[in-house]
Order: structure tokens, then C-alpha cells, then sequence
């Protein structure tokens, strides 16, 4: 028990850490740009509006009384107003998350569905050419940028083939081609690594154990082998949802879907910085947190990790 | 990651010691090609202005769009066909190079000297530097740094100086967290306190001792980030925080073209194809010189 509160405890402290982090960067970037005051007001404003507004966006003080500000705000989940949408910054951002959780959860999904069944036929078809030819589609998938890999969907089976909607977003064959797109490094790696791990499990002992009990060969595949090697692929695996996360800015950028990396990238073009800022900072944060669920699952599941 | 110890015991030790040189001489020799074509990349990239057909960022209002021919509009050859502003296709793809390996090897020297040095560091130092060191590394793994890497360059503006700190420090934590642990290693060793008995100082040692220790693992790991590094600018560029036009760079070539696939798919495919086979045959030596130079690294 101690233990584990103790596992709790350090991975908590990580989290907060890295939450710490990244609000220190945004804002050391936020003022490595420059001063946000002319940005605001029309070029011919008199001296006494600058010095109003830099009174009240703080920017008139100490740096590090600003920073002290900067992470209050941060607390509550205040980034300022948007310039391009004269709202809230947190409420933009907040409206464009259910898009990219949509694209996101699907990308995951299909990656997951089809690399796990193909990395155990792999696997069991050890050497065949069903595994060569597995194995090196995985390997192109690992390493094609992500952004090409969606232009070549969309040239061959959006232009050229006509099955599919080249961008948007609207009825579920929208989501389809994002989703491959966001989801084919994930899917290789995972395919990749429950090849490799299953591989490891079949030379153990207790497989041929299993074996020489006269079980049936699906039944050592399905019942001894793959629980056992399923672990390492359930922490790659919660690992690719972050990936995922990154990938989805450019992911968004190529298939115009409304999430939001895409309103990062607009709002980079806009120089509308509270925006950008706020993106950056609440990816993070849900990257974060699901790094935090994924190691404590993986505490609870894993016994022999957990006192670590 | 769980370590892995081999359970099986081979049958006939000598057959397999016989198999695994094999293995071994295969596995140079495709380490050997992944040079080769590195190598290769980088004549062109230096050799561009010679090897180009025509000026890349010359514009020609007539040959526009002109699909792949040994005889445009102009009565010249442009066997990769022309873009949207009529330049040759072939001449960018070649002068593209130049951004992805510049950007690509910089990065790569900027992501090892300084993750280098810091796994060093906190490796030989232990303590409250190997803390710090190693909690800013596993803060950076916990987010995602591409999206703060978009962000810092879009607040910033594209420069190359920018481009190359952020996409080498975006990879310097794999250098420090496996040096670290090797230099754990190593310092426990008993040749260090065999010097540092006899009076040597503790920067020679490092430097003489630990440092050529390392190397292998130091290239193995270079190797893997510089296709990391290649997909990263390309990328940038494609968003358009990269190398700025008109200078030519895949991504930026990839994201000219995108507007006329229907039409003209050449301009983005061509650039696209030689940055995948980039990716693909650099990660791949990497995962080769691994599989040589030391298999403990392996991961997967």
C-alpha cells in the first residue's frame, strides 16, 4: 500500500512538473517575442493608449511579478482575450477540442483494431510472406511524414480512385482518410511491436508447456501467449494517443478538418498569440493526463513495476 | 521498457556463432548502402547547382504546369514537369536537399553536443544534477513537442537558427538518457578509479575515457534522429514555418503543390516520394548500425 501511494505520489509530481514546464515556456516565448502592446492598437494611437494598455495587460511591471501573474491566470485557466475572435482565448480553444477528440479517438481505434490482429498473424506466420509483406508496409509507415502520407491518400483515393471526400468535416466518410492518415504511424508501430513481443512470449517456457499439453495452437496463441505479451503493447499503445495528439496539427492542416491544430496553425498566420498559447497549453495538458492515467493503469496492472 | 534476456539456448553454439556472422556481414553491408546514400544526397546537394537543369527559383509565366517532358514549351527538358510559377521541378527537388540535410545535420550536432553533455554530466555526477537533468528530460517526453515546437517558431518567425535550436533541442533527451545510464556504468568501472587514483583529472577522463566509450551508441543515436530531424523541417516547412520561399525545401514543395493535385501532382509527389525514401533508408541504418554496434539499445 505504502508503495503504491508512493508511485501515486511521484507520478503526480512529475505530472505537475511538466504542467509547470510548459507554462514557463510559453510564457518565456511569449515574451521572447516582444512587446504585445502595438499589436493591439492602430498604428497612429497617442502614447497615453499605449500606456493604458500595457497597464492593463501588466506588461508595464517587473518580469517576474509578471510571471507570478502569468501562472495565476494560468491556474484558472486564463489565457486573455483572443484578438481574431475578441473572446475569451480558453473558450475559443475549449469549442474547436471535440473535433480533434473525434479525429483523434478514431485514428486511435483503427490503429489499434488493425495493428493488433495483424502483428499476431505476423507473428504466428513468423517468416511467411504474409509477415514480409506486413512487416515492410509497417516499416514505410513508420517512417512516411505524416503529411504526405495524407496527400497521397487524398491523390489516390480521394482524386484519382473518387471513393473518398478530400477534406472537411461532415458525415462519417470525412473522418475516414484523417483518420488512416493520423493513425498509420501508430498502427505500424503497435503492429510492429505485438510482432516482437508476441514473438518473445512464444519462446518461453510455459508456451511449450501449453504446447505439449496437446492444447490447440489458437488456444496457446490466444489464452498463454498473447495476455502475456499484451503489457508492453498496452504501454506503447497509451503512449500513441500523445503521438497522436502531436501529429493531429498537421494531420488537420492537410485535410482542412476544423480541430484544434488547425486553429493553432490560423492563429500563428492571424498573430493572434493568446490563441496559440492556449492551444500549446491545453494539448499539453490533456497529453499530460493521459500519460498520468496510462502510468497508473499501468501500476495497478503490473504488479511487479508498481514500487518503483 | 522490459529488458530481455534470451531463454533459448541454441542447439549447436557453433552453428549459430556461424549464423550470426552472417548476419553481422548482411547487416554491414546494408548499414554500408544507408551511407551510400546519404552520401550520394549529399553530393547532390552540394553538386545542385552543377546537376540542375535550369535556375529553381526562375519563373516562367508560359511553362506552367507542364506535366513531366523532355521537350516543354520553352524546347527544354523537365522531366519532373513544372510548377505553378513554372519552375523545374527536377532543379527544386535537387536544391531542396540542401535545406533538409543543412537543417537535418545541424540540428542533429546541436540535439548530441548538448543532450550529450548533459547525460554525461548527470551520468559522471550522480546527485542533484543527475535529478535535475533527468526530471527536465522526463517533463519534455510528456508533452508533445511538436505542438510547442509550432508554437515557439510561429511566435519567433522562421529563421534557420531557430529552426535548427528547436528541432535539435526537441531531440535531445534520447542522447542524455542513454548516455546517462552508460556512463553509470562505465563510472563504476574500475579503469576510472585506476586514473583518478593516480592523479588524473576528472575532464581528461571523461574526455579520453568515457567519451570513446560512448561513441557507438552516440552515432547509433544520431543516425535515428537525423531522419527524425529531415520529417521535422519538412513538416515545418510544410505548415509553412520553415525555410521561407522561395528557397526550395520539400515540405515547402509538398505545400505548393497540394493546390493543384487534381491537375499537376507531380510538383508535390516527386519531392514527397525522395523525402520518404530519405526517411525510410536513414531510420532504417540507424536501426541497422543498432543492431551492429550495440543490440542492447534495442527497443522494440
Amino acid at each position: 500500500m505504502r508503495a503504491l501511494v508512493t508511485f501515486l505520489a511521484s507520478r503526480l509530481t512529475r505530472a505537475l512538473i511538466a504542467v509547470w514546464l510548459v507554462s514557463t515556456v510559453v510564457f518565456v516565448v511569449m515574451r521572447l517575442s516582444g512587446d504585445p502592446v502595438p499589436l493591439l492598437l492602430p498604428a497612429d494611437a497617442p502614447r497615453s493608449e499605449y500606456a493604458r494598455v500595457a497597464k492593463e495587460l501588466g506588461t508595464d511591471r517587473a518580469l517576474p511579478v509578471q510571471y507570478a501573474v502569468f501562472l495565476g491566470h494560468v491556474v484558472q485557466g486564463d489565457f486573455g482575450r483572443s484578438i481574431h475572435f475578441r473572446e475569451p482565448a480558453m473558450g475559443v480553444a475549449v469549442g474547436y477540442l471535440p473535433a480533434t477528440a473525434q479525429l483523434g479517438l478514431t485514428a486511435f481505434a483503427l490503429a489499434v483494431l488493425v495493428a493488433v490482429p495483424v502483428g499476431v498473424i505476423s507473428a504466428v506466420r513468423r517468416n511467411t510472406l504474409v509477415d514480409h509483406a506486413v512487416m515492410a508496409v509497417a516499416l514505410v509507415g513508420q517512417s512516411a511524414p505524416t503529411f504526405f502520407l495524407g496527400i497521397l491518400f487524398i491523390l489516390v483515393l480521394s482524386l484519382k480512385a473518387g471513393l473518398l471526400p478530400t477534406s472537411g468535416r461532415g458525415d462519417w466518410t470525412h473522418l475516414v482518410l484523417p483518420a488512416l492518415t493520423l493513425g498509420a504511424f501508430s498502427m505500424a508501430s503497435i503492429a510492429r511491436l505485438t510482432r516482437s513481443a508476441l514473438l518473445e512470449v512464444l519462446r518461453q517456457d510455459y508456451v511449450r508447456t501449453a504446447r505439449a499439453k496437446g492444447l490447440r495452437e489458437w488456444r496457446v496463441v490466444a489464452k498463454h501467449a498473447f495476455r502475456n505479451a499484451a503489457i508492453p503493447v498496452l504501454t506503447i499503445t497509451g503512449l500513441q494517443l500523445g503521438t497522436l495528439l502531436g501529429l493531429s496539427v498537421v494531420t488537420e492542416t492537410v485535410f482542412a478538418w476544423p480541430g484544434l491544430g488547425r486553429l493553432a496553425i490560423h492563429s500563428i498566420y492571424n498573430r493572434d498569440y493568446p490563441v496559440v498559447q492556449c492551444v500549446v497549453f491545453l494539448s499539453a495538458l490533456v497529453f499530460i493526463v493521459i500519460n498520468f492515467a496510462i502510468e497508473i493503469a499501468y501500476g495497478f496492472l503490473d504488479p511487479r513495476i508498481r514500487p518503483r | 521498457m522490459a529488458s530481455s534476456i534470451p531463454v533459448s539456448v541454441p542447439a549447436d553454439a557453433a552453428l549459430e556463432a556461424a549464423r550470426g556472422g552472417r548476419v553481422a556481414q548482411r547487416t554491414r553491408r546494408l548499414v554500408a548502402a544507408g551511407a551510400g546514400f546519404v552520401l550520394l544526397l549529399a553530393l547532390v546537394a552540394v553538386a545542385a547547382p552543377w546537376l540542375s537543369p535550369h535556375d529553381p527559383v526562375r519563373q516562367s509565366l508560359r511553362g506552367r504546369l507542364a506535366a513531366p517532358t523532355l521537350e516543354g514549351a520553352d524546347g527544354r527538358a523537365h522531366p519532373l514537369g513544372t510548377d505553378h510559377l513554372g519552375r523545374d521541378v527536377l532543379s527544386r527537388t535537387l536544391y531542396g536537399a540542401r535545406v533538409s540535410l543543412l537543417v537535418g545535420f545541424a540540428a542533429v550536432a546541436v540535439g548530441s553536443v548538448v543532450g550529450g553533455a548533459l547525460g554525461i554530466l548527470a551520468g559522471y555526477r550522480g546527485g542533484w544534477t543527475d535529478s535535475v537533468v533527468m526530471t527536465v528530460a522526463d517533463a519534455q517526453l510528456a508533452f508533445p513537442f511538436v505542438l510547442l515546437a509550432i508554437g515557439i517558431i510561429g511566435v519567433l518567425g522562421p529563421s534557420f537558427p531557430t529552426l535548427v535550436a528547436v528541432i535539435g533541442l526537441s531531440g535531445w533527451v534520447d542522447y542524455a538518457r542513454v548516455l546517462r545510464s552508460q556512463v553509470l556504468v562505465l563510472r563504476s568501472r574500475e579503469f576510472v578509479d585506476a586514473i583518478l587514483a593516480l592523479g588524473g583529472a576528472v575532464p581528461r577522463i571523461v574526455a579520453r575515457h568515457i567519451l570513446p566509450n560512448v561513441l557507438s551508441t552516440l552515432v547509433v543515436i544520431a543516425t535515428l534522429q537525423l531522419a527524425r530531424a529531415i520529417v521535422l523541417e519538412a513538416t515545418l516547412s510544410f505548415l509553412g514555418l520553415g525555410i521561407q520561399p522561395p528557397t526550395p525545401s520539400w515540405g515547402g514543395m509538398i505545400q505548393e503543390g497540394r493546390e493543384y493535385l487534381d491537375s499537376a501532382w507531380w510538383i508535390s509527389i516527386f519531392p514527397g516520394c525522395l523525402l520518404l525514401l530519405t526517411s525510410l533508408v536513414v531510420s532504417r541504418s540507424g536501426d541497422w548500425l543498432r543492431d551492429l554496434l550495440d543490440p542492447t539499445l534495442r527497443s522494440e
